[in-house]
Formats: C-alpha cells, sequence, structure tokens
C-alpha cells in the first residue's frame, strides 16, 4: 500500500513523526559515540536506519493503555514510547537514575507509565509474553492492543509458532510486527528461512499477513493502524513483516564483513527521515530552516542526557541485593 | 606447536576432528559463514563445506533437539550456543532428552554430542550474557560438564569431549577466550574427561577451582607463599563427574579447603566440594571446608560486575581466615 497524500494528516502530525525518527537518530548515533567512550558497557545494539518502524507503528497507539513489547534493540521504541531520553542514557551508563535503576542496560528499557512494557536480551522472550498481555483486554473486555515487536531471527523460535495459534484461538488484540531488517546478527535471513515472504507465517493460523515498507513511516502507520483497530475492534490478530534495513552493526562490536558498502549505501538512499522530510518539504509544509532546528533541537536533547548520565550517582553495592525477591 | 589463544585452540580442536571423523558435524547460530559471534568456527566452513559446517535459524530448541535425532542416526554433531544465557530455550532437550535417552534406552542410544557455550563474566553485560550456571547441569544424572581454563587443555578437552559417547557440556571462559596465550599441539591429542589436575602442590590449603576463576585463584596463590603459605592448587577441568579422588587426597594432606567459582553461591560447585571434603576427609579437617563464589543474584550491569565477580584479594583474604582458624 502506498502512503496515502500527505494532505490527509495533520501538519503537526507530521513534525511530530518526523521529530521522533530524528531524535531516534541523534540519540543513537550518541550512544555510538558513548559506547567508543566506554561510557556505555556490554551490548549496545542501535535502531538507526529502523526508526520508520516503531515511530510509525507507535504512533497508531494509545499510550495510556496499549502496551508495546520489543526486543533488545529497544531504544527507538522506548523513545517512540515517550521515555526520557535522560533515563534512557543514564541506563546505559548504569546509573541509579536510569529508567531500569541502572541494572537492566541498553537491553532492558521499561516504563509501564508510557505502554513500554520493555525490552527482552532473550530473542523471541517477548512474543509468547506479549501474545499473554492481549489476554487481559480480552479478559476485562477492554478496548486495548499489543504491539509486539521482533526480528527476522527471532520468528523462527518456536514460541512464535506457539503464540499465533493461541492468539488465534483466543482472538487476542495483538499486533506481530516482525522488522526484518535481513539479518539476524551476521546472518542473511535468507540463509535461515524457508521462505522469503515472512508475512506468510501467520497463514498457518489463520492469521492475517501483510507487508509494509518499513523506511516509509506513512506506510508503517496506516498498515499498522489499520491492524490495531482490527485486533481492538474484532480480536483479529495480524503479522505484519516490516522491511527494513539498519545501518550500524548488529551490536557495537560487529565489523559488518557479511554485506557489502553498495547494499549498505543503497538503503540509506531511502532513508526514513529523509523521505519523509522531503515529501513534507515538496508539500510546502516544512522549511529546511525548521528541519535544522528540529534537529538542533534532538543534537542539544541527546547531549543533554549525556550530562544528566554523567553526573548521577552509581547504584548502591547494596542494589545488588535488590528486587531478587519480591 | 603454535601459540594459541583459548579461541585457536578450540578452533583447533574442532579442526582435528572435522579432519579425522566424517561422522562430526559443527553447526549453530551464525556458526558457519559468520564463524561464531566470537569468531571460534572461523575458516571452518571454508575449509570443510557447508554440508558440515553451517548455519542454523535462530531456534536453540530447534539446534539440541535435531542433534539429539542425529545422534541417535549415528552423527556426531557439536553445537554451538550463543551465550550460557541462551541455552534455556533449549533446557527442555537437555533435560529430557540429551541427558536421558541413553539410559532410557537401556544403553541403546548415544547422545554423542557435544554442546559448546561460553559463560561467565568480564564482558560489563548483564545476566544471560555473563551468567556462569554449570551448576545446573551438573545436577542433571547423564551429562558432563567441562570447563578448561587455558589454550591446552581447551584442545585436549574437546577433543575428548567429541569422542566421547556421553553427552557433554562444554562451558567456554569467555573472558579468558583471548587473554592467555600458550604454546598448543597442532597435532591431535587428548586429555581425559572427569580428570581434575594439580597445578601448584602444597600443604597448608586444597584450593579449588577451574574456568576463568583459575587466574584468580593462581594470583591468591603467590599472595599466600608471600606470607609463607604453601597452596596446593587444583584445576577441576571436569565438573561433572567430578574427581573425588583427587580432591579427597589432597584435603586429607592439607587439611584445608577453600573453593572459588563465580555463579550464585547457594546450591553451587562449591557446595559440592565441600560435601566430599566431610565425606572423604572429616577426620584431616584443621579448618571448616569454605566456597566463594558469587552473589545470590543474577548478574548486575557494568557498574556491579566490579563487586559480583571478585578479586584475587579476597580469596587470599579467605585463605589467610582458615589459615589462622
Ligand atoms: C535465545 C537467544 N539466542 C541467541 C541470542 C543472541 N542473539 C542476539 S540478537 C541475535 C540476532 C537476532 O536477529 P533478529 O531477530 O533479526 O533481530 P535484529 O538484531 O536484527 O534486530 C542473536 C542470535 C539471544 N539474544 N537470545
Ligand atoms: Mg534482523
Amino acid at each position: 500500500m502506498k502512503s496515502s497524500s500527505l494532505s490527509s494528516y495533520p501538519i503537526d502530525f507530521l513534525k511530530k513523526l518526523l521529530k521522533d525518527m530524528l531524535l531516534i537518530r541523534r540519540f543513537e548515533e550518541k550512544c555510538g559515540q558513548m559506547y567508543g567512550l566506554q561510557k556505555i558497557g556490554g551490548f549496545c545494539h542501535l535502531y538507526i536506519g529502523q526508526e520508520a518502524v516503531a515511530v510509525g507503528s507507535i504512533a497508531a497507539l494509545d499510550l495510556n493503555r496499549d502496551y508495546c513489547l520489543t526486543a533488545y534493540r529497544d531504544h527507538g521504541h522506548a523513545l517512540a514510547c515517550g521515555l526520557c531520553p535522560n533515563g534512557l542514557m543514564a541506563e546505559l551508563f548504569g546509573k541509579a537514575t536510569g529508567c531500569s535503576r541502572g541494572k537492566g542496560g541498553s537491553m532492558h528499557m521499561f516504563d509501564i507509565t508510557k505502554g513500554m512494557y520493555g525490552g527482552n536480551g532473550i530473542v523471541g522472550a517477548q512474543i509468547p509474553i506479549a501474545t499473554g498481555m492481549a489476554m487481559r483486554f480480552r479478559y476485562k473486555k477492554e478496548k486495548g492492543v499489543v504491539l509486539c515487536f521482533f526480528g527476522d531471527g527471532a520468528i523462527h523460535q518456536g514460541v512464535f509458532h506457539e503464540s499465533l495459534n493461541l492468539a488465534k484461538l483466543w482472538k487476542l488484540p495483538i499486533v506481530y510486527i516482525c522488522e526484518n531488517n535481513q539479518y539476524g546478527m551476521g546472518t542473511d535471513f535468507h540463509r535461515v528461512s524457508a521462505v522469503e515472504d515472512l508475512s506468510i507465517k501467520g497463514a498457518a493460523y489463520n492469521i492475517p499477513g501483510k507487508q509494509v515498507n518499513g523506511m516509509d513511516v506513512l506506510e508503517v502507520y496506516e498498515e499498522v493502524l489499520s491492524a490495531v483497530n482490527q485486533a481492538k475492534e474484532e480480536g483479529i490478530p495480524t503479522l505484519i513483516e516490516a522491511k527494513t534495513y539498519r545501518y550500524k552493526g548488529h551490536s557495537m562490536s560487529d565489523p559488518g564483513k557479511y554485506r557489502s558498502k553498495e547494499e549498505l549505501e543503497s538503503y540509506k538512499q531511502q532513508d526514513p527521515i529523509l523521505i519523509l522530510k522531503n515529501q513534507m518539504v515538496d508539500a510546502k509544509i516544512l522549511t529546511e530552516e525548521e528541519y535544522q532546528s528540529y534537529d538542533e533541537e534532538c543534537k542539544n536533547i541527546s547531549n543533554e542526557s549525556v550530562r544528566f548520565a554523567e553526573q548521577s550517582p552509581e547504584p548502591s553495592l547494596s542494589s545488588l541485593y535488590e528486587d531478587v525477591l519480591a | 606447536m603454535a601459540v594459541m589463544t583459548m579461541v585457536q585452540a578450540i578452533n583447533s580442536a574442532l579442526e582435528t576432528k572435522l579432519k579425522e571423523d566424517p561422522d562430526v558435524l559443527c553447526y549453530g547460530e551464525d556458526v558457519g559463514v559468520e564463524g561464531g559471534v566470537f569468531r571460534v568456527t572461523e575458516n571452518l566452513q571454508k575449509q570443510f563445506g557447508e554440508a558440515r559446517v553451517f548455519d542454523s535459524p535462530l531456534a536453540e530448541s530447534g539446534i539440541v533437539g535435531t542433534a539429539v535425532g542425529m545422534c541417535i542416526a549415528g552423527l556426531r554433531p557439536v553445537v554451538e550456543i550463543q551465550f550460557c544465557g541462551f541455552v534455556y530455550p533449549a533446557f527442555n532437550q537437555i533435560l529430557s532428552h540429551v541427558a536421558r535417552m541413553h539410559n532410557r534406552t537401556r544403553g541403546r542410544y548415544r547422545m554423542s554430542m557435544v554442546i559448546r557455550f561460553p559463560y561467565g563474566g568480564g564482558i560489563k553485560a548483564p545476566e544471560h550474557h555473563s551468567e556462569s550456571m554449570e551448576a545446573l547441569y551438573a545436577h542433571i544424572p547423564g551429562l558432563k560438564v567441562v570447563i578448561p581454563s587455558n589454550p591446552y587443555d581447551a584442545k585436549g578437552l574437546l577433543i575428548s569431549a567429541i569422542e566421547s559417547d556421553d553427552p557433554v557440556l562444554y562451558l567456554e571462559p569467555k573472558k579468558i577466550y583471548r587473554a592467555i596465550k600458550q604454546d598448543v599441539p597442532d597435532e591431535k591429542f587428548t586429555i581425559p574427561l572427569g580428570q581434575a589436575k594439580v597445578m601448584q602442590e602444597g600443604q597448608d590449603l586444597t584450593l579449588v577451582s577451574y574456568g576463568a576463576m583459575i587466574r584468580e585463584a593462581q594470583k591468591a596463590v603467590v599472595m599466600a607463599k608471600k606470607e609463607g603459605y604453601s597452596i596446593e592448587l587444583i584445576d577441576l577441568r571436569t565438573i561433572s563427574p567430578i574427581d573425588r579422588e583427587t580432591l579427597a587426597q589432597s584435603i586429607r594432606k592439607t587439611g584445608r579447603v577453600l573453593s572459588v567459582t563465580e555463579g550464585p553461591k547457594s546450591f553451587g560447585v562449591g557446595a559440592e566440594i565441600i560435601s566430599i571434603a566431610n565425606e572423604e576427609a572429616f577426620l584431616n579437617l584443621e579448618a571448616p571446608p569454605t566456597r566463594l563464589a558469587g552473589f545470590d543474584t543474577v548478574p548486575p550491569y557494568p557498574r556491579g560486575e566490579g563487586w559480583y565477580f571478585y578479586p584475587p584479594e579476597r580469596i587470599f583474604y579467605e585463605i589467610k581466615k582458615l589459615m589462622d582458624f
């Protein structure tokens, strides 16, 4: 489906999509820098290139009620849900002011007051969990929906199949979004998938599947919105495959030898931020100066998050034993 | 002979067995083209072809489950799981089938597989990327659990593991994957499973460890020597079945035992070592058998790693306490 003309959207909505994507981009670039400076330890998976998927999908949610779950590449989803960049950066730094109080790190961003029910380090973990959360809406007869994000690697875990069967059987309001960025770590998805079109994997459970261009934020938004409505109104789950691409390595320690420079460059030509920006400039609802000022703003927010994280206290030694048992 | 890191030594062991035995196969996530997350299987696909060294989909339960079938049908799979914390999707296979198939079929099926995975801290990552869960597996009858502490042992033990007709969980201390270089023969050699190694003889106290903690224990031994204590250092090498005999002999001689392990303290390998001291050397004991281990909590994110993974000073402090008892 091609995104309908810009004119059908309020200008503020379009600007928000653009700014949200830009903030993710700049925040992630900052993370990359901070990782290089060893301010961030362990693993750090950047979302650069995939911004349109989280932003377009999450724009279809009512974050006061709906739930969003994802994997470890979660900074983008967290920002799109409106988590405070300061708390995210502090979490990455392992500081006590982090959104998981410095104990979760890059892969475990949570804020249930913002509908963000977490990143997950275990590939595929969120799929049955999200499915269970959707049960609440059906059971309580509430009009809510769950968005469950996962990758082209995760789709091969057994729990994916178990969950889709349950979702259909129990008529759960859930939208499964497979972010196909073409690689699971260093492995090209073609090498490990029996089918090329991942959206057909719902068919065995009579779950409708759609492929969308994950570099086009409006196309993502429209498809997810219609799936969200179907889930809320009729209890019909959907599987969406968003075709996307990550510009950076799998994690910060990935030399990226498994793909060509040309491939990477060709995706950068379809950059999700540039697509929307150019559409808006062409439609004369955005000027270059405005865009630059948004960009400045996002850079400032990212810099401020680093300052906040730097100045935040370390977790205490006693916090080691906190929250092991309730 | 070549100077090798542990990563290279493990690669060399796999190469040796792939060359020698056409029934040996290696697979797992990113194992083929990429050569594994830690590059342990680097170049093996180039050398032995995609039929023998290959990428699997991201599906641990499937990886280990298919290995069970391959073993029954006469192959020798060596599978890689990327981190200790990612074994759990396959835990059902390991406990229900890998560990029991031999017994269930009264010896007719041999689970001739090796499940390799890196374990332990040192990379400042939380939980699943840093944990040390060998005690879980050692608790399951029907499995062998092996952990090398240096490149030489890594090669000899892995070759034995691949040749073993029992299923072997082979845990690799990622902290020292590249930290130690050692002369390792290019040719084939084996180190028997189930045998601990006395790394250094001593009279006053038996220090028992394995994997990455051996290095810390060695530093503590040096500190103790300066204080005039003679420490006997034992590298378990095989966690299960544990080498009771070597432990018993040493503890009877020294009368004191301290175990140094990384995983959570309660119900861990240290508890087993203390039990052996009680059962085999009770009348020789000069001080309470004691264990040092990680905290009973989830391995914390970066800032906490220094607290969770204790330094040689703490081992030395504990040695002193036992000597002064
Ligand atoms: C159960 C489990 N197995 C393996 C891993 C190691 N691992 C982390 S990410 C990843 C690749 C996942 O690829 P995909 O689902 O496509 O997500 P992407 O990284 O592309 O966002 C792997 C193998 C893990 N975290 N959990
Ligand atoms: Mg992927």
